[in-house]
């Protein structure tokens, strides 16, 4: 519990958060606009989404916080169905669908 | 369906993003609810969400706050979490730059995880769609995840810690995630950008503030565009080899 945390602090965290992540949101569409980037630059940025968000997913499937990080079935195994789901039919609903019916059958079964 | 205006193109991405609701409700509710466990005010839990909007980052500010980590390293840990969003601004950079500031000013506010894969898969499927429709896309794709983001929060605030934890709603996040990426993979270089950044997610896991996501990241996109090259430069020895 946080009763006692500084109402200062607080306020200094939510206003600093707010500009800051507006800052890194708009530090390329703001300031580098129409200007041309290099092609290297370019060919990097294409990877950018297939590998920011499997950076940060990969350690909560395998060490969720959830369980004290011990590797845990239902999840690893929900994980693996909305992927797999997801690449046969690239339909991100029925990906979602079958990672939380994978997730909650076997909480279940298991629990 | 090809997006042929402005007003098709804001519901087609309204459409495309719909799915993310099921996301994005237990996850803010979820920030509702550990926030005013914490002590936080309904009010001052609200506001969180509206001047921040990203999950990851505030549930970390939240954490450290109540091991009373010090201001500075609160704020620079979960600033850390976001600086994908740098990268995000980045890759989208080459397909809406050209747009009037006030749109991109108010794009950047409303660049979330969900926004900006749901953008990038659009604006790579049809290139030859124009800024005005890319911003109308944009938007489309926001307006089912922002506001739902707001409402959420709050009820999450509202109903407190009365939603018990074998509802697992910690794993609703990687899930998505998962879901969203999964329809992205392309071409070889995709899946061995992923692949990579997976593996180095996982060595890079201990790596304090949060820096281990970004060095992953980097090191998939530097796997991806290297794929890229090395597939292109067969490719040619290929159709050169064929005539």
């Amino acid at each position: 519990m946080i009763e006692n945390i500084d109402r200062t602090t607080l306020w200094i965290v939510i206003l600093g958060l707010g500009i800051g992540s507006f800052g890194l949101r708009f530090v390329f569409t703001g300031l580098v606009g129409d200007r041309e980037m290099p092609e290297w630059l370019l060919r990097h940025l294409r990877y950018t989404a297939v590998a920011i968000l499997p950076a940060l997913v990969a350690p909560q499937v395998i060490w969720p916080a959830a369980t004290n990080g011990q590797p845990d079935l239902p999840r690893i195994s929900a994980a693996a169905a909305a992927l797999v789901v997801g690449i046969m039919t690239k339909n991100v609903l029925l990906a979602i669908i079958s990672g939380a019916v994978t997730l909650y059958t076997l909480l279940w079964l298991l629990g | 369906m090809a997006i042929t205006t402005t007003k098709s193109a804001f519901r087609k991405g309204l459409k495309d993003a719909a799915p993310f609701v099921l996301v994005i409700i237990p996850f803010s509710s979820l920030f509702g609810i550990l926030a005013t466990e914490a002590g936080l005010s309904v009010f001052e839990t609200l506001a969180f969400s509206v001047v921040v909007i990203a999950g990851a980052a505030q549930f970390t500010a939240l954490q450290l706050m109540q091991e009373h980590a010090p201001t500075a390293i609160v704020l620079a840990s979960a600033l850390a979490v976001n600086l994908r969003m740098a990268m995000y601004s980045a890759s989208l950079t080459p397909y809406i730059g050209a747009a009037p500031l006030w749109q991109r000013a108010f794009a950047a506010y409303m660049t979330v995880d969900q926004s900006y894969v749901c953008a990038m898969a659009q604006y790579e499927k049809e290139p030859q769609m124009t800024i005005p429709q890319r911003m109308s896309y944009f938007f489309g794709c926001v307006t089912p995840v922002v506001p739902m983001w707001y409402l959420f929060t709050l009820i999450g605030a509202l109903l407190g810690a009365q939603i018990p934890q074998s509802w697992a709603l910690d794993f609703a996040l990687p899930i998505t995630f998962l879901a969203m990426i999964a329809p992205m993979f392309r071409t070889p270089a995709h899946v061995i950008a992923a692949v990579v950044a997976s593996v180095a997610g996982l060595l890079t896991a201990g790596v304090p503030y949060s820096l281990g996501l970004i060095l992953a990241g980097l090191a998939g996109m530097l796997a991806g565009a290297r794929a890229e090259l090395w597939l292109e430069k067969r490719s040619v020895k290929h159709s050169e080899g064929a005539a």
